[in-house]
């Protein structure tokens, strides 16, 4: 994929607007109290509270059905909200709405297409559709920093799954939105195209875009988000900056590969946080990540020599963190 | 007002019907013309002239309303109704436009494409019987209203069907037997005077017959009702559009 996506996108406001994120910032999207129930009493939402702030990437993150797409549809303008405000750089998405979606680009989940149009046709559709006038430079620097321009003179039916997507982004990005919403963006999407995706969305935040995604995929939101949402059964779990989420959650373990397997701990590690796997051929040292900058190093160490001390030798040793699945699955389950 | 996105939608889908050429233009060319060959000149070479005009010319204006109210109807509920079957609405409704300039794009290009169609049957309908057209503006008038009118009702019944079934119910229930009962090839003073009184609840029999009037001067009723007629009805349309849009049903959920 190209590089210079960068042209894709507006450029007059961008380099102000990052500044700006660096500061203290006024949230770009800022949801309070929103609501959606249906008529057949089903709360999709409940009274849900958001800020997005400017030039990140932020990950909504939840199991199907937890309301991502329902939350992105209201701020968009698919779905009417049934109570609670949403408003995009200051603009109410219901009373100001022109102004509110003028800056929105939607990349919805379904591969939807006319399938009969042409790629160039259909992106310039998009352009049309939000009141900017024609720039042919302007579609071919979205073309092509997607890889699409051999294909501009296709008609969607012809294409693959994976070039209908970048066509999708194609179209959300024709109107030089500043915020960019993509709901599952890589949904039976393989490895490579993900890759591709990845890159698209970071040149995108380089640029000043907002991104906010939807996922489903833990590696998705561990790779790429600044900040990330859990949203489970309609209320949001938790907003966290990914670091610090993964410090203030995430556990380190020490797994050391013992030479000959252990009935039980020795007496003299028994104030160490220890445990035994794999029929007592490995000995396990659990601890927290975030105390790893002070204490554990210390702790590790003494810990080595205890072992050392109590005639315990291991063959080989490693750390492993836990992942952001399974901080996401514990949140879940809790909230559960 | 968003003039680029009413344009933007407007020329889309008059080029979705230049992508169709064959459904859109020629197909009702050609069953126009089948009328003429069985109604005009098989069977009407055996009946008398009405209110002096020759029975071939005298269903002409007929023929042209019964073209025109089906394929505005299809031409709008299916323009509308793609869109919302294959998911790609959702960039319509997410765009910076309002209700009005949705309906202008896809409406207008449906009567657009109904009112082009119905001037090529009058064309076609020339090389058949000898037409004269003592109004031309009225003609015009009745035309363009009868298109807009029917192109909004087919924007309803494509918002509210949900599958193809009901997209074709309508119009094979309702608008084809109206269409049919309304006058298309009889004067309503061949009927039993019953059946004249029933019909006047047929709101097709006021387009028909104004319509007629713009040809030959001859009409079944007055010109000021069959106007009024269409006024009612558009007005009906638009009130129900307008409701559509104030609840976003079976489109903004």
């Amino acid at each position: 994929m190209s590089h210079d996506i960068a042209d894709a996108t507006a450029t007059d406001t961008r380099p102000a607007a990052r500044a700006h994120t660096l500061q203290a910032t006024p949230s770009v999207i800022a949801v309070q109290g929103l609501t959606k129930r249906y008529a057949s009493g089903f709360e999709a939402l409940k009274r849900i509270d958001l800020d997005i702030q400017r030039g990140e990437i932020f990950a909504l993150l939840g199991p199907n059905g937890a309301g991502k797409t329902t939350l992105i549809s209201i701020i968009c303008g698919l779905v009417n909200a049934s109570d609670g405000q949403v408003r995009v750089n200051g603009h109410d998405i219901v009373t100001d709405y022109r102004a509110a979606r003028e800056q929105i680009g939607l990349v919805p989940q379904e591969l939807t297409s006319d399938a009969f149009a042409t790629v160039w046709n259909t992106v310039s559709f998009s352009r049309g559709l939000f009141g900017k006038r024609a720039d042919s430079a302007h579609i071919e620097r979205v073309l092509r920093s997607l890889s699409l321009w051999d294909k501009r003179r296709n008609k969607m039916i012809t294409l693959s799954g994976g070039m209908k997507r970048r066509v999708l982004i194609a179209k959300a990005l024709a109107h030089e939105p500043q915020i960019l919403f993509l709901d599952e963006p890589t949904a039976g999407v393989d490895v490579e195209l993900r890759r591709d995706m990845w890159d698209v969305v970071r040149q995108l935040r380089d640029q000043g875009v907002t991104v906010i995604l939807t996922t489903h995929y833990i590696e998705e939101a561990e790779e790429m988000a600044d900040r990330i949402g859990v949203i489970n059964d309609g209320e949001i779990v938790l907003v966290e900056e990914k670091a610090a989420l993964m410090r203030q959650l995430g556990r380190k373990r020490l797994r050391l590969d013992l030479q000959t397997p252990l009935a039980a701990i020795p007496e003299t590690l028994a104030h160490y946080p220890l445990s035994l796997a794999d029929d007592g051929n490995v000995l396990v040292y659990t601890y927290a990540a975030s105390a790893d900058e002070y204490s554990t190093p210390a702790s590790i160490s003494a810990l080595l020599n205890d072992i050392e001390a109590a005639g315990v030798h291991f063959k080989d040793l490693h750390t492993e963190q836990s992942s952001l699945e399974e901080i996401f699955v514990n949140l879940v389950r809790k909230d559960a | 007002m968003n003039l680029r996105a009413v344009g933007t939608i407007y020329h889309f889908e008059l080029a979705r019907a230049w992508r169709t050429l064959l459904q859109s233009l020629v197909s009702p060319v050609i069953s126009t013309s089948l009328y003429f060959v069985v109604f005009g000149a098989a069977i009407g070479s055996r009946i008398q002239e009405v209110e002096g005009v020759s029975y071939g010319a005298f269903i002409v204006p007929g023929l042209i309303m019964l073209m025109l109210l089906t394929q505005s109807v299809s031409n709008a509920s299916f323009g509308i109704f793609f869109p919302k079957f294959t998911g790609t609405i959702y960039e319509v409704l997410s765009a910076p436009v309002s209700y009005l300039e949705i309906v202008l794009g896809y409406v207008g290009a449906a009567a657009t494409k109904s009112l082009i169609l119905g001037l090529i049957i009058l064309v076609t309908a020339s090389f058949f019987v000898p037409l004269r057209i003592d109004h031309p503006f009225w003609m015009l008038l009745f035309l363009a209203l009868t298109a807009l009118t029917f192109s909004l009702l087919g924007f309803i019944i494509g918002i509210w069907a949900e599958g193809f079934e009901k997209l074709q119910l309508v119009p094979l229930l309702i608008i084809t037997p109206l269409t049919f009962l309304g006058g298309s090839f009889y004067s309503i003073d061949m009927l039993p005077s019953v059946w004249q009184t029933v019909t006047l609840f047929n709101p097709v029999v006021y387009l028909v017959s104004g319509f007629r009037w713009s040809f030959y001067g001859i009409s079944d009723v007055s010109v000021g009702a069959s106007l009024l007629m269409i006024l009612v009805f558009l007005s009906l349309c638009l009130a129900l559009v307008g409701w559509i849009f104030k609840t976003g049903y079976n489109i903004k959920p």
